[in-house]
């Protein structure tokens, strides 16, 4: 038991960590899922090409010897920008060109041009970072070195603290822009019945462009985030994020922006818990490889008594 | 979840694609076979990993294989016999494996396959090389399972997971003076295997297990199975797997001040580690079945040759793989003098591998028991002193005395 209590406040901090990069991910298919009704699965390499831009950055930064010059912060941030903007422009050229030709398809159709696209972008990383420096896997520079004891054995590394603060700022204007913002009305129209918000002069293509650019761009900071607080990298690193983000979106309650937040959370505090515990609960008989069972046993049941997710609306019949 | 059945699915189109095209190249071939004419060219396949988060390895036995091979086209061709290689990828997947393994079956003209680089890949693999009677020399498959299953077609030249994890046991008790351990293992054949054997001689010693976590390969964040380590207070870790995870739990440790000796298998041996974990290698150990050839003159020139024509500089499994090919090269040579110059049959190299005696490799010698065991494989036990890849020489165990 007091094996227990002494981990608590530090696996708290690794949850909530690990949980704010879900969240931020589970933001990019809860968009556009929300708008389109569409689980685009090219997300977790989005957030992967991402991770690759926002490192290349900080590397260029490194050996052109401005990483020294600069504060550390203003690095990150220029990292996560550069890579905002870039995959913000890769999610909206993949819009127009693998799911805008099929978007009066079936929604199957639009699935499977989706898986294309991720197994496209994950072999055209693995080229582009093959051809160009050899090796495929990339090494972020470290950026924080010192971390915060808060007692003893309790340590906050600083790195850790940025990443909540930056993860918390564009959660809080995501949720800004979308309720208070004229294209964040828009937004929601278009989810509401894309027809009728036609009918409104939306231009209901500039809007689904603008919410791919949103959640990519979004998918391009976590990205960054991911690769400083893990700090390696590899064109496959998005698969598991993506499943594990993906879960929490719907966890949360697909389509709901403040759900795939609360879902990411709480799914990164799951696991971190479900590893730090079960082998003291269950007497070593389950162990920490048994975490994302852990997880999904209670996102399952979550999902039995609340099947629309934790904070989903259930849908009402669009007339 | 909906991922996992699309690769399911495509990997399942992918075999029924395979097998037609299998079938269509064996009736081919079973005509030329009625009208007397066969061909002069002798196949040898190399399969390793070359996608994926493994490719690197992967790439680097192929390329040590591929040298060994172009050395000896010439010797070929004067015995009348156009070698070709023919380097394949099973992703590190088993199921890409026997896909892999029943394409190169179907082919008349491949007469021996040199891989791989996963056990849980060998394993199923060779049971189909066994079904087309293909030789298969393994350069880098520690597991027991892959001779212990008794196959007249599977040989390795490197030396066993139980004899690996019992040298690290040893070696950690011993000369590292570490009486606790905590053991993390990756779950596949190859991690689980090696923190298997490892538990057991560390126990048997008189050390004490304090932990045995599974991580899941392919995840970056460890820190709830690091926390445990740091309550349990253990002197040691013990990490069975390969080195994309095992980089990052030093690194991670190291992060997290949690100051313990860390000991792996040969999953760890890799460059990838300095770039992976960087300073926090400093101070690892590691065990592993691959000599450093670089001291050698012969192994100066294979690096020369290596880096001349690759563009890189060999990893440690290169050399095994350029023994490897050797050993099997060999094998060929004697199945062909064996039927008197001609083009021998699979059976005649299984048999003619299998005899193989006294080979004077550059990684290795190697001399094959019954079960295709090599009773002269070497066990090392390296450090990294510096944050430079390749580690230094600790201590050099013969691995004959952990052999049953």
């Amino acid at each position: 038991m007091e094996e227990m209590t002494g981990m608590i406040p530090q696996l708290l901090i690794d949850g909530l960590t690990l949980g704010f990069v879900y969240a931020i991910v589970a933001l990019g298919y809860t968009m556009v899922y929300g708008i389109l009704e569409f689980i685009n699965f090219a997300h977790s390499e989005i957030f992967m090409v991402g991770a690759f831009a926002g490192t290349e950055v900080l590397l260029f930064m490194q050996s052109a010897g401005y990483l020294e010059k600069i504060p550390a912060p203003l690095a990150l941030l220029i990292a996560i920008i550069i890579a905002m903007v870039f995959s913000g422009a890769l999610g909206v050229f993949i819009e127009r060109v693998a799911y805008k030709p099929v978007r009066s398809a079936p929604k199957l159709v639009a699935f499977i041009s989706a898986i294309g696209v991720s197994f496209f972008l994950q072999d055209a990383v693995r080229l582009v970072e093959g051809l160009w420096k050899n090796a495929f896997y990339l090494s972020t520079p470290t950026l924080f070195t010192t971390s915060i004891n808060i007692t003893n054995t309790l340590k906050m590394p600083v790195k850790v603290i940025y990443i909540m603060i930056i993860a918390i700022i564009i959660m809080v204007s995501l949720n800004l822009f979308v309720n208070k913002h004229r294209l964040g009305k828009a937004m929601r129209a278009v989810a509401q019945d894309r027809d009728t918000a036609s009918l409104m002069a939306i231009n209901v293509n500039s809007i689904i462009s603008l919410t791919f650019l949103i959640g990519a761009g979004l998918g391009g900071a976590a990205g960054t985030l991911f690769s400083v607080q893990y700090a390696l990298i590899h064109p496959y690193v998005g698969f598991i994020i993506g499943m594990k983000a993906f879960t929490a979106a719907v966890f949360g309650g697909i389509g709901s922006i403040p759900g795939a937040m609360l879902g990411g959370i709480l799914l990164g505090l799951l696991e971190v818990f479900g590893a730090g515990f079960l082998g003291i609960l269950t007497n070593g008989v389950l162990g920490a490889e048994y975490k994302d069972v852990f997880a999904f046993a209670i996102l399952i049941i979550i999902l039995i008594f609340k099947p629309s997710g934790l904070l989903g609306k259930t849908v009402r019949e669009k007339v | 979840m909906m991922k996992m059945k699309k690769i399911s699915l495509i990997v399942l189109v992918a075999l029924i694609m395979l097998s037609v095209v299998g079938c269509a190249g064996a009736t081919k071939a079973a005509d030329t076979g009625t009208n007397g004419e066969e061909t002069n060219i002798i196949k040898v396949a190399s399969v390793t990993p070359l996608s994926g988060s493994q490719a690197a390895v992967g790439e680097s036995i192929k390329n040590g294989a591929q040298l060994a091979l172009e050395e000896r086209v010439a010797e070929f061709k004067e015995l009348g016999f156009e070698l070709q290689f023919a380097p394949q990828d099973d992703q590190a997947d088993p199921k890409i494996g026997v896909a892999v393994a029943q394409k190169l079956i179907m082919d008349n003209d491949l007469l021996a396959v040199v891989g791989h680089w996963n056990s849980g890949v060998a394993i199923p693999s060779s049971e189909v090389y066994a079904k087309g009677n293909l030789v298969m020399v393994s350069p880098a498959n520690t597991a027991n399972d892959v001779t212990d299953r008794g196959l007249e077609n599977v040989n390795r030249i490197c030396a066993r997971d139980d004899a690996q994890g019992p040298a690290g046991a040893d070696y950690l008790y011993n000369e590292l003076n570490a009486k606790t351990v905590f053991i993390l293992q990756d779950k596949t054949t190859y991690g689980q295997g090696v923190a298997d054997e490892f538990k057991k001689q560390f126990e048997n010693i008189g050390g004490e297990v304090l932990g045995y976590e599974g991580i899941t390969p392919g995840e970056s964040d460890f820190s709830a199975v690091l926390e445990k380590i740091r309550v349990s207070k253990a002197e040691a870790v013990y990490f069975g797997g390969i080195y994309p995870e095992g980089s990052l739990v030093l690194k991670q440790l190291k992060e997290k001040e949690i100051e313990v000796k860390f000991i792996g298998p040969d999953g760890m041996d890799s460059g990838e580690v300095i770039k992976i974990a960087g300073e926090a290698a400093i101070g690892m150990f590691y065990t592993s079945l691959a000599a450093d050839i670089s001291g050698t003159p012969e192994g100066k020139v294979f690096v020369e040759n290596y880096t001349k024509m690759f563009n890189k500089a060999p990893e440690a499994y290169s050399s095994y793989g350029y023994d490897a090919m050797n050993v099997t090269l060999n094998g060929i040579v004697a199945a062909i003098k064996e039927k008197g110059g001609e083009k021998p049959t699979r059976e005649g190299i299984v048999a003619a591998v299998r005899a193989t005696n006294g080979f004077k490799g550059l990684a290795t010698n190697v001399t094959f028991n019954q079960i295709g065991d090599n009773t002269e494989a070497n066990i090392y036990v390296l450090s990294f002193e510096e944050a430079k890849y390749p580690a230094s020489v600790a201590k050099e165990i013969s691995a004959k005395s952990y052999l049953k």
